[in-house]
């Protein structure tokens, strides 16, 4: 009983900006690093070790960004998802700051997956672009980012920014398979069975393990970077508090 | 229970009767969308026959999407809403009461209007059936997911274009469905599924929509 | 090891424009990303500061839109 009390209160130590704000600052460059450590480690093997592909030849060596791009803009979504639900259940107010610190990110790596399969695309379909189910739903996902940026950035009162932009994050999430799934079954009627950009016919190991890298590569950085922008988003929030005024005349003080 | 939301449809739908002209502008917009059509690709037959289902679902769509905003502007900017929002009764139920008055007043006259659309383009009987029904089905899903919408970009500077963007990528899976339902009825595989498809969409967002606009209104009232 | 020489990796079997154009977008995109995401935390901080010399060192006043 006391444990779970004392846990409970270190989450929402953690929870309170004026914490978050010095953590989030300490652990963002060791996820900066981490990404570029992972980065180099996938590129390598996606460029000198991951064998030629029998069939797409060197083109093939896309999948390495385009794949894990893919995901984080999936993934990103999710959780962007996530912290709006906590942001409505909890009443916590750095939730919807992490939503917001993720939404650029998010359609960053949105935009990333739709350019590299369009580039992708020319030389396997013979064109930039085809209106196959993934890359349609991922452009969708696009415009669902670019609704929740466009929504909380015009919503000038901050905290009605945040909860809409919860209520919207969280529609879009339930959205998101179903957009999917009427997608996949509307290029099945009309195309019939498209070749698929993800499936290499052979996935050799190396493939794989290059792929995965790559993704935590991507987390990593996306962690960093939310963190990052979580901390302007705290200073913006939290400028009539004393702690950021603390925290503005250390800033001010260095030259 | 059913005594505010039979208020509120009441009194939603009369003045809907007392500014009738909106609604006709709607159903207006409806058709010129849909006759500009052969004018962009040619008056050939057969191609307008193929494209038509398509064409009168986007129109139908958009025409939602333009009149959307009448659903909760008026009560914002007099102030009824926040007076509804502060009563006692259930917020999803009037939400509910609005929504239906508005499909009923907006979306309704579409369904009644699209055959005769469908004539134009030289549809045949059975596919102007299936483009009614899955009207009828669809929109429901559109007004739904649309006042979630409204309710969110309520008030703000250029809310037009940014509830656009907002509610459009969410439309496209009942644009697959409807416009694929009279599809696939003229290539005779029967449009039955995409019809129950369509229908257990319009029940879930019968069931969540009127929730999330619930939520939507009170962040936008406060 | 794939590639004979350097003139091999960089031409990339002939895919040289898509590898290296989906590659290089990729590196172009992260690194604008922080560029924005730095260049947001220096205008936050000279702003506030700002705001707090012009308010004679006391905490910038909430404003009515920030209640929270």
């Amino acid at each position: 009983m006391t444990m779970q009390s004392s846990r409970g209160f270190h989450l929402f130590h953690f929870a309170a900006p004026n914490t978050f704000y010095p953590l989030a600052g300490r652990l963002a460059p060791w996820f900066a690093g981490l990404a570029a450590l992972l980065a180099a480690l996938g590129l390598w093997l996606a460029f000198f070790v991951a064998p030629t592909d029998a069939t797409q030849g060197e083109v093939y060596r896309v999948i390495f960004i385009h794949v894990p791009a893919a995901w984080m803009s999936m993934f990103v979504y999710l959780v962007m998802a996530f912290w709006s639900g906590m942001g409505i259940i909890f009443n916590t107010r750095l939730s919807a700051l992490m939503a917001r610190a993720l939404a650029p990110t998010g359609a960053m790596f949105c935009f990333v997956a739709l350019w590299t399969g369009a580039l992708w695309g020319r030389p396997t379909w013979g064109a930039y672009w085809v209106w196959d189910a993934r890359l349609t739903s991922q452009l969708l996902l696009l415009f669902l980012y670019f609704g929740y940026i466009a929504l909380t950035e015009a919503i000038e009162d901050p905290r009605r920014g945040d909860r809409a932009g919860a209520i919207l994050a969280l529609v879009g999430a339930v959205n998101v398979p179903i957009i999917y799934f009427s997608v996949k079954w509307w290029n099945t009627l009309h195309q019939g069975a498209s070749v698929s950009l993800t499936k290499a016919p052979s996935m050799a190991a190396t493939m794989l393990w290059g792929m995965l890298i790559m993704a935590l590569a991507a987390w990593a950085y996306t962690i960093a970077v939310a963190l990052w922008r979580v901390r302007s988003l705290i200073l913006e929030r939290e400028r009539h508090t004393d702690w950021v005024s603390a925290e503005l005349d250390r800033q001010g003080a260095r030259p | 229970m059913l005594k505010p939301f039979v208020a509120v449809l009441a009194r939603d739908l009369l003045l809907a009767w007392r500014g009738r002209a909106d609604v006709l502008v709607t159903l207006g917009f409806f058709v010129i969308v849909a006759c500009l059509f052969p004018f962009g690709v040619g008056a050939e037959p057969n191609q307008l026959r193929a494209i038509a289902p398509g064409i009168l679902w986007v129109a139908a769509l958009l025409a939602t999407l333009l009149s959307l905003h009448r659903l909760f502007g008026q009560d914002f900017a007099d102030g009824t809403l926040e007076h509804l929002l502060l009563s006692p009764e259930p917020t999803v139920l009037w939400v509910l009461a609005k929504i239906l008055a508005y499909w009923l007043t907006t979306s309704l006259p579409l369904v009644v209007a699209a055959p005769g659309l469908g004539m134009l383009f030289d549809m045949e009987q059975g596919g102007l059936m299936v483009l009614c029904l899955s009207l009828a089905l669809g929109t429901p899903i559109l007004s739904l997911l649309g006042a979630v919408g409204a309710a969110l970009t309520l008030g703000l500077r250029g809310g037009g274009m940014l509830l656009a963007l907002l509610v459009l990528p969410l439309f496209v899976p009942v644009l697959i469905f409807g416009a694929g339902a009279v599809e696939a009825h003229l290539s005779g595989t029967g449009a039955s599924a995409h019809l129950l498809l369509l229908s257990g969409g319009a029940l879930g967002a019968l069931v969540l929509g009127p929730w999330a606009c619930a939520a939507a209104l009170r962040v936008a009232a406060e | 090891m794939n590639w004979n020489s350097w003139a091999a990796f960089w031409d990339m079997g002939g895919a040289a424009f898509y590898v290296w154009g989906s590659y290089g977008v990729t590196f172009i995109a992260i690194v604008a990303e922080l560029l924005l995401v730095f260049r947001r935390r220096r205008d936050t901080l000279t702003r506030l500061l700002r705001l707090r010399r012009a308010q004679g060192g006391r905490p910038a006043a909430a404003s009515p839109d920030s209640s929270d």
